[in-house]
């Protein structure tokens, strides 16, 4: 049922890389709990304009929770506090009247912040082109059922494959690390036929690249599975542990 | 050097030495446990290890386990504080599934080593330390026939209620650092996956729990107003 709250917005200005960020807060009256976050600052950001003032800036593209573009750390938690959903998938029905909402960019060392809410997680770009990839010979394509793969294998390289890279994990993680995205992306391709070929060297570089770009030491916290917005399970950085002790080991 | 630069190297090292010292908590446990039932039993372990080459390798072993332990939590711990960034969260709140263990597992560590150096004051300097300075010639006021007599020395520190709950403390703190500790370990291992992580946090607080109720049942007898 629609009905219109009046929140108070607290969010990070800053204004560029370099110079020091503060909180502004905003008030905003009449907000209709069927209208998703991401809407609500739109209304805030027509509002700014109107007033001949900076819009806040934030990511965003799809809108549907598929692309991973949205981020923001909102009231302590990185896509809000519900599990399983991506900020723009979460409305303001689950706020209540009065409330006061923190709005913060995602923050880690590895994803600097470019302006305001807005930061660079191309950190993760990096890690994807130093190894999150198979090599395949072109050609005709081959027949559907070629290649078996057994139902449960599908199933957990499709659940590791549902990660859509957003940052939520290292966002969260006290340790800055990075181990929930690099482990969903490795076990997506090393538990395929297609990416076993790869395996061994795909985890060293992708760790290695991981390390070098300042991601922290994962200590198993849980923090990122219970933050990620597709419930990307741990398990997965077990395998990814798996597969680069293995790697290492046979070098 | 992967083992240094590459991070899951340096958790690999991190489990490993952990692993070690939970294997030395066992059999520790186990041989303080017989002082309840036994006290000639237990000193004559005691008189067994002493300063004996087997004992002395073992301690050595014991200390560069302990040594590389923390060495590498404070490397970890200060190399996660970097990537964190310098500029903190305002709001931070963890879901309900993250263990509060997880996230202080250094925090309790340096517990564990502030109560290890009175337990070393305690017990070692005045058993092997003692036995080792008289093989060695060395001038020492400990006495040598008190040196094996772990059963006195029990009976001596544990009397007072108030080290038995300074210990008791202690074991809270380990017990705390060992239920996540152990299952982290073996995540870290790669022994982990859909059907076994619920597992091996049941092992993880098994063992912990069995591990930490050996050492805690001494004290606790004592403050319970038994004698051995
Ligand atoms: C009897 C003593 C101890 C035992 C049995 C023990 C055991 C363990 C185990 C099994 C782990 C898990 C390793 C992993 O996640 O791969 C661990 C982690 C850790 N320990 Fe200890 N530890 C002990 C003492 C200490 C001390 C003295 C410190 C610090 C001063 C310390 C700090 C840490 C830290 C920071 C971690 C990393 C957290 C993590 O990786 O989950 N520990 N310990
Ligand atoms: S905007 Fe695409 S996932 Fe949120």
């Amino acid at each position: 049922m629609e009905k219109n709250i009046n929140v108070t917005l607290k969010i990070w200005r800053q204004a560029s890389p370099k110079v020091k960020g503060e909180f502004i807060s905003y008030k905003m009256d009449n907000v209709p709990t069927d209208s998703s976050f991401l809407e609500m600052l739109d209304v805030l950001n027509e509002r700014l304009l109107k007033e001949r003032k900076e819009p806040v800036e934030f990511d965003h593209d799809c809108r549907e929770g598929i692309c991973g573009m949205c981020s923001l750390y909102i009231n302590g938690h990185p896509h809000g506090k519900d599990g399983g959903t991506t900020t723009c998938q979460l409305h303001m029905r689950r706020f209540s009247n009065g409330e006061t909402i923190v709005i913060e960019p995602f923050r880690s060392a590895a994803f600097p912040v470019i302006k305001d809410l807005r930061v660079d997680r191309s950190a993760f770009d990096k890690i994807i082109q130093s190894g999150g990839y198979v090599s395949v010979n072109t050609g005709g394509a081959q027949d559907g059922n070629a290649i078996p793969i057994s139902k449960i294998d599908a199933d957990e390289a499709m659940d590791a494959a549902s990660c859509i890279g957003c940052g939520a994990c290292v966002a969260t993680c006290k340790n800055g690390s990075a181990m929930l995205f690099v482990a969903a992306k490795v076990s997506q391709l090393s538990l395929l036929p297609q990416g076993k070929v790869e395996r061994a060297a795909r985890a060293k570089a992708m760790v290695s690249k991981m390390d070098e770009l300042g991601f922290g030491n994962c200590t198993n916290t849980g923090s990122c599975e219970a933050e990620c917005p597709k419930s990307i399970s741990i398990s997965h950085i077990a395998r990814l542990n798996r597969e680069y002790l293995n790697a290492k080991f046979t070098d | 050097m992967w083992l240094i630069d590459s991070s899951i190297g340096r958790k690999l090292i991190m489990s490993i030495t952990g692993v070690f010292l939970v294997l030395f908590l066992i059999f520790h446990g186990t041989m303080n446990f017989v002082v309840l039932f036994s006290a000639d039993a237990y000193n004559a372990i005691a008189a067994f290890l002493g300063a004996n080459w087997y004992a002395l390798v073992g301690t050595k072993m014991l200390a560069i386990g302990f040594v590389v332990h923390i060495i590498y939590a404070i490397y970890l711990s200060y190399q996660n504080k970097k990537a964190r960034g310098a500029v903190g969260y305002n709001v931070t709140s963890s879901q309900k599934s993250v263990e509060w263990t997880s996230q202080n597992m250094l925090v309790l560590g340096v517990i564990v080593v502030g109560f290890m150096v009175l337990h070393l004051i305690q017990f070692w300097s005045k058993m092997q330390w003692v036995e080792l300075s008289h093989k060695m010639g060395l001038e020492t006021s400990g006495d040598l026939a008190l040196a094996t007599d772990g059963a006195y020395w029990v009976k001596h520190y544990f009397e007072n209620p108030i080290y038995s709950i300074l210990y008791i403390v202690w074991l809270v703190a380990l017990w705390l650092h060992l239920t996540h500790g152990i299952w982290s370990a073996m995540q870290t291992l790669g022994t982990s996956s859909n059907i076994w992580l619920p597992r091996i946090k049941v092992i993880s607080n098994v063992l912990s729990t069995v591990i930490i109720l050996l050492f805690i049942s001494i004290p606790v007898y004592f403050l319970l107003g038994f004698n051995i």
